[in-house]
């Protein structure tokens, strides 16, 4: 198999010193991240962007990846015994998790949901190894209007389908677009949206937007809520291994939350938090304890949806690796650390990038093996690192915040766009405005202008181009569905209840 | 969680998400204004720069309208978020210390300014130890300045607490000064 050698190779590239030092390093960074409310793993890679000036590509993207799989692992931890979901993916874990622990059964969460994110993402991770390959070879068929039609769908799903409501997100999506223009366009050197200052030439830095909204934004959010109430950490009861009854009642939802999850990650639509509820709903449906879910805590509903999100971890780097599409905002601000190295990540990373893509990939084999160890075993920690008070975390962030803003360029002038930023991360927060779909169109934008530029050169102008090629068309159809069927399928609903109309669940 | 519930009462206009509809469309002017200033070359007029943003003013234009019915109607804000007043104090002193390290990092340094934006914001946090956030704070910004500054390989404003360990790091390995 061709796949499998490649794999060898990528765990020989994986398996070097220096990089299993990255992968231990990047692991233990994510989990940690995971586990603190307020930081998640887009801003942290995001701080640590400047690394691409300093390491090798592969050693650099081995410490993403531990850090974006750690995240996961870390989040469900604070769900369980916080009730706060650390990340949006994590939602549903709280649901039973936060249940189970009080109700004393707090190790055995978390170690379903440590083992099942294990057994996920290592599904996940092979579905990528033997996906990934495949859907190459139907990318490289790809023109540049099939390119753009599909960054279209992208736009439409991580904007409009996912989230409360489908204004707000492409509100978002197209604050992304104007951030994302300003500076020099790349292909008549004009400036635009520069205000005609000088410091906007270059554009504004994916680290600055990034950490504004997710940083400074998040803080200043808290700040405002310190009269809501306070969550208390459920204090850690019970062995952390599975009962017989545990683990027979875990090993099924585990396998149908990899299931539901990588393919949904998988597909240009990505996002965690559809699987995850997904799996959340089958699971309760499925189960032979009902009485236990929303009561007690059911074990089922801690083990499918943690799976499910891991799983969708590891397909939302599918289209990212062989398209050059991310759907998440930390795949989105990993393409970025790609384009810092000059490599442009599409159909021939995989060919031109053997090295870095398959030590990718093995390295998410061996991370996923640290971190089950991280998690389980060594709980305890990450459990002391909950009790870190919130003045001192959301100063100390803060501080993180300036260092990796004022690094750039020594440039005030840096600090007061991030802080600017962080004013409209607040006000988006506050009024339910998702913030991912800001990064995504700030650097998926720019690509599907050059797309749709690059069509529109090849076809003299002529805008059908996107119509007349069927799989352009196809792809455009379904980002038409996608953006209006919900609302005439909401419509429909409507006068056939003539009730209220209700929205399962915002992410 | 914020679904359009059944409005028993007539929609009432919600202030806040007005001005963020119109926020928005102010933003789509100022769209427009500069992109009326992309100078454009006639040899690029089919495909040429302004094409995209006019695309995203228009969506702007669209999206701001909407966001503006949306707030005529009573607006979008989940309950939970309307219910909880916001603590003016608490974020006010947050600013504060934002914009206290803007002002004084460059004439302080990157750590001097950042122990008195953790104070502030520790503070603004409810916490009542000025001194011994201070000293956290130091530890922390000598951290995040030699950890991960250095490491990262980026350069970051001296001040004179920097000067003077790194003159004492570059005396202890007796050579020269970092």
């Amino acid at each position: 198999m061709d796949t499998l050698s490649h794999l060898a190779h990528g765990f020989a590239v994986a398996f070097t010193p220096t990089n299993l030092l990255w992968c231990l390093v990047g692991t233990t960074l994510g989990t940690a991240i995971g586990v603190l409310p307020g930081l998640g793993p887009a801003l942290t890679i995001a701080l640590l962007l400047p690394i691409t000036y300093q390491v090798a590509p592969e050693a650099s993207f081995i410490l993403f990846a531990g850090i974006y799989y750690g995240a996961m692992y870390g989040g469900s931890t604070t769900s369980i015994l916080l009730n706060t979901p650390g990340e949006s993916a994590t939602i549903v874990t709280a649901l039973e998790g936060n249940r189970m622990a009080r109700s004393g059964r707090g190790g055995a969460a978390l170690a379903t949901s440590a083992i099942g994110s294990f057994v996920a993402g290592t599904l996940g991770t092979l579905g990528v190894a033997f996906l990934a390959p495949t859907v190459v070879k139907y990318a490289l068929k790809f023109g540049p209007a099939e390119y753009f039609s599909l960054m279209v769908l992208a736009f439409i799903t991580v904007s409009a389908v996912l989230g409360s409501s489908s204004v707000r997100g492409l509100t978002s999506l197209f604050l992304g677009f104007v951030v994302g223009m300003i500076g020099v366009d790349l292909q008549t050197g004009q400036p635009r949206f520069t205000f005609g200052t000088a410091e906007l030439l270059d554009g504004v830095d994916v680290i600055i937007v990034a950490v504004g909204l997710f940083a400074v934004g998040e803080t200043l959010y808290m700040a405002s809520r310190r009269y809501a109430g306070k969550d208390e950490i459920v204090p850690l009861k019970g062995s952390l291994y599975m009962t017989a009854a545990e683990w027979a009642r875990s090993w099924k939802p585990w396998l149908r939350g990899a299931a539901i999850g990588f393919p949904i990650g998988a597909m240009p639509a990505g996002g965690a938090e559809i699987p995850t509820f997904l799996s959340y709903a089958i699971e309760k449906k499925l189960s032979r304890h009902k009485e236990e879910f929303g009561t007690v805590g059911a074990i089922e509903g801690v083990a499918g949806p943690e799976a499910a999100n891991n799983a969708s971890a590891a397909g939302v780097l599918v289209p990212m690796l062989t398209l050059g599409l991310p759907t998440s905002a930390t795949a989105a601000i990993m393409l970025s650390a790609f384009q810092s190295y000059g490599i442009n990540p599409g159909p021939l990373l995989l060919t031109t990038q053997a090295n870095l893509v398959w030590g990718l990939i093995a390295s998410l084999f061996i991370a996923n093996v640290i971190l089950v160890v991280l998690n389980l075993p060594l709980i305890g920690l990450w459990v002391r690192l909950l009790k870190i008070p919130a003045p001192q975390l959301y100063a100390g962030i803060l501080v993180f915040a300036t260092v990796g803003t004022y690094g750039i360029s020594q440039s005030p002038i840096d600090l007061a766009i991030l802080y600017l930023l962080g004013a409209a991360g607040f006000l988006m927060r506050r009024f339910d405005f998702p913030t991912a779909p800001v990064i995504i169109g700030m650097i998926l934008g720019p690509l599907a202008e050059t797309q749709f530029r690059r069509a529109m050169t090849i076809e003299n102008g002529d805008w059908t181009v996107f119509f007349r090629h069927p799989l352009s068309l196809t792809l455009l159809t379904l980002a038409f569905i996608g953006l209006v069927g919900p609302h005439i399928w909401a419509w429909i609903e409507h006068r056939r209840r003539r009730g209220p109309e209700h929205v399962p669940g915002d992410a | 969680m914020s679904t359009s519930d059944h409005q028993a009462s007539p929609p009432r206009l919600a202030l806040p998400e007005l001005l963020i509809g119109v926020g928005l469309l102010a933003c789509a002017g100022a769209v427009a204004w500069q992109t009326l200033a992309i100078p454009v070359s006639p040899l690029y007029s089919k495909v040429g720069p302004t094409v995209f943003p006019y695309i995203t003013m228009a969506g702007m234009i669209l999206l701001s309208l909407l966001l503006i019915l949306a707030a005529m109607r009573g607006g979008w804000q989940p309950d939970e978020e309307k219910e909880t007043p916001t603590d003016w104090k608490a974020m006010g002193l947050v600013a504060a210390g934002l914009v206290a390290n803007l002002v004084l990092i460059q004439p302080l340094g990157f750590t001097a300014a950042s122990v008195i934006m953790f104070v502030l914001v520790c503070f603004g946090f409810g916490s009542r130890h000025p001194l011994r956030d201070a000293l956290l704070g130091l530890v922390l910004a000598l951290a995040a300045y030699f950890g991960f500054a250095k490491a990262l390989g980026v350069n970051i404003g001296a001040g004179l607490i920097e000067n003077q360990l790194n003159a004492l790091i570059g005396a202890m390995l007796g050579g020269k000064g970092g």
